[in-house]
């Protein structure tokens, strides 16, 4: 549930400092399973990172490919994550790897949990997390953990800034299909 | 199969009732609660049951409790904690996140539902006012004999007139879209899906993923059982009808506000059919009233807004996962009827309904976080539910409307939540198994 109230300019560039922690322990807005980390002038986001198990990081330069295969095939693949961005990086600290799975989208990712859940195992997205240490070995059935293994391993940003703050992904792609239209309405005049 | 003998009849069964009343308990004893429930678990009618003895039976009769409620009946504290954490909370407890804030929140509620002390329901429909009180006046002479069992609070119940169909005191019909269970001898409706994996409503059996709980424990508890979560929503009706002639001129355009405020018309037609008048002919006919989708029928709105009460609470095509969201709603109106043409008389009148699901927290606290209370749901920005929304009076209707949407500012709220409680609703064994502890 949002509760934003005040005016979201979209035309004037915005920058937030963070609350330690990701979300003030005493205000945060409560969610379906636990307090909701706020919306910033960058939405909604996370920055998971976590190790990964010893020996398997040819699997995730695999999974990539899955990942570019599964949307070049279905397109809407990811909609019901509401994303901007994705980006997943590799990266070595004292001779392990460790993963970081950073997104931007406009929900808070509470509010559709099982629905990312459902998505991962049916289109055979589900390899990658089960390659990080730690990682439920149940999570298409126990959601639960699932989620608490995200808010362990999230780290939540300290300063978020947004070029066109707040707007979500649909409203951009909803412009764009606009300034089209009216292109090719253009055209038709001429 | 479903062991249709061993479930309570709510779950799979409407009972032809038209009058009832609801009785919230607490016990200070567990002997003398095991004892309450030895006695009344005996006139629960199974599914089965019911089903082969609706048209002579007279009363219907549901039993659940909470989390509290279990306790004070006796259950060790190892099943104690098997139960979801959602449920141990309780409603209450939850109530930001369901937005349930203002005057809707846990300290305005009436009858006792924030207490600790509150433990038990029983539901009693009665297909007449003579059985009514004959039943209350029985269950008050349990309850006498019953040490340490006390009744924290009751309402009564009663169908709104006219009676020719359900409907609730705005005047809109109801019971037109439940979801149908596989194995229980139900056909879904045209438009309806197919029929839902049991789990999905039914603790015991798999799920639309294949999974069958595990919890609560022991087995038996999960064997046949269910959750539910109780809303009593007082309705507004002067308020409502003050609202439909604002933004009305005559009666046929203010019959239009009530219908793009629910996605049907107030007769039961699904705007989508039927987006321009009433068909009360369409309304009636259960092989065409829930014959539509969204995303390929009313992809924007036009026929019925996208932040409608019926597109929220079942937005069907335009959702993700939605066979894992559906729930099954029972309930009653509650109240005297506001006659038309009457003024507000500020007489408390509503809805006493449950929502019944396997998963208060991925069905239930889904569709009231996400789908009634989100105000981004569909990109609107600025609104909620328009009906059950948690509305204080800030935020927007969008009407979309060729060539230009008509944007209703400053929404009143035409509801406000009394009272509300989870409770586990065991099958008939466990009701057994619940009343033998000791």
């Amino acid at each position: 549930m949002s509760n934003e109230t005040k005016p979201q300019d979209w035309s004037k560039p915005a920058a937030m400092a963070m609350p330690k922690g990701g979300y003030d322990k005493a205000s945060a807005q409560q969610g379906r399973y636990g307090p909701i980390f706020p919306k910033s002038p960058a939405c909604y986001g996370f920055s998971i990172m976590a190790k990964i198990i010893p020996g398997r990081e040819e699997v995730f330069y695999g999974y990539a490919k899955t990942i570019e295969k599964t949307i070049a095939a279905q397109p809407d693949a990811l909609a019901v994550l509401k994303l901007h961005y994705l980006r997943w990086v590799l990266f070595p600290i004292k001779g392990d790897t460790y993963f970081m799975y950073q997104g931007i989208f406009d929900t808070d990712f509470d509010k559709y949990t099982e629905d990312a859940i459902a998505l991962f195992g049916a289109t055979g997205l589900n390899t990658v997390f089960e390659n990080l240490e730690g990682f439920p070995v149940d999570w298409k059935t126990n959601a639960p953990a699932f989620i608490k293994f995200v808010r362990d391993h999230q780290c939540p940003s300290f300063l978020e800034y947004g070029e066109y703050p707040y707007v979500s992904a649909d409203e951009i792609k909803k412009a764009l299909k606009l300034k089209a239209a009216f292109s090719n309405m253009l055209d038709q005049m001429q | 199969m479903l062991e249709l003998d061993d479930i309570q009849h709510i779950l799979l069964t409407r009972a032809p009732a038209m009058t009832g009343r609801y009785e919230f308990l607490s016990f200070s004893d567990s002997a003398g609660a095991r004892a309450w429930l030895s006695a009344i678990k005996d006139t629960v009618h199974s599914a089965a049951a019911m089903r082969a003895t609706v048209d002579k039976d007279k009363r219907w009769v549901t039993v659940a409790f909470t989390w509290k409620g279990l306790r004070a009946l006796g259950l060790d504290e190892a099943s104690l904690s098997s139960f979801p954490e959602e449920f141990k909370q309780g409603m209450p407890a939850r109530a930001e996140m369901l937005g349930d804030t203002g005057v809707n929140a846990p300290g305005h509620w009436v009858g006792g539902l924030t207490s600790p002390d509150l433990h038990a329901i029983a539901i009693l429909f009665a297909r007449d006012e003579p059985e009514r009180l004959r039943c209350v006046d029985e269950h008050d002479k349990l309850v006498a004999a019953c040490k340490g069992v006390k009744v924290l609070s009751v309402l009564d119940l009663n169908a709104s007139p006219p009676f020719n169909y359900a409907h609730d005191h705005f005047g809109y019909r109801d019971r037109l879209s439940q979801p149908v269970i596989e194995g229980s001898g139900e056909e879904p409706t045209p438009g309806s899906g197919a029929p839902l994996k049991a789990g999905e409503f039914i603790l015991g059996y798999p799920d639309e993923f294949g999974v069958t709980a595990v919890n609560p424990q022991p087995k038996m508890l999960a064997r046949s059982g269910s959750y539910m979560a109780y809303r009593r929503l007082e309705e507004h009706v002067g308020k409502f009808r003050e609202f439909l002639r604002q933004h009305g001129d005559t009666p046929e355009e203010q019959e239009l506000i009530a219908a793009k405020l629910m996605g049907r018309w107030r007769s039961g037609a699904p705007l989508v059919l039927s987006p321009d008048k009433d068909d009360p002919a369409l309304a009636a006919d259960m092989q065409r009233n829930n014959d539509f989708n969204y995303g390929e029928m009313d992809p924007h709105g036009y026929a019925v807004p996208l932040g409608s009460h019926a597109r929220r609470m079942n937005p069907r095509d335009t959702a993700a996962n939605i066979n894992r969201r559906r729930m099954i709603r029972r309930g009653a109106t509650y109240g005297p009827a506001l006659p038309d043409g009457a003024p507000d008389d500020g007489v408390e009148r509503g809805i006493a309904a449950f929502v019944i699901c396997g998963s208060l927290i991925r069905q239930f606290e889904f569709a009231q976080n996400v789908w009634a209370n989100d105000r981004n749901f569909h990109e609107l920005g600025n609104e909620r539910d328009p009906i059950i929304g948690a509305q204080d009076g800030t935020l927007e209707y969008k009407i979309p409307k060729r060539p230009i949407r008509k944007k209703i500012v400053g929404l009143p709220a035409f509801t406000t939540l009394k009272g509300g409680a989870y409770f586990f609703l065991p099958g008939l064994k466990a009701l057994g198994y619940l009343a033998s502890l000791n």
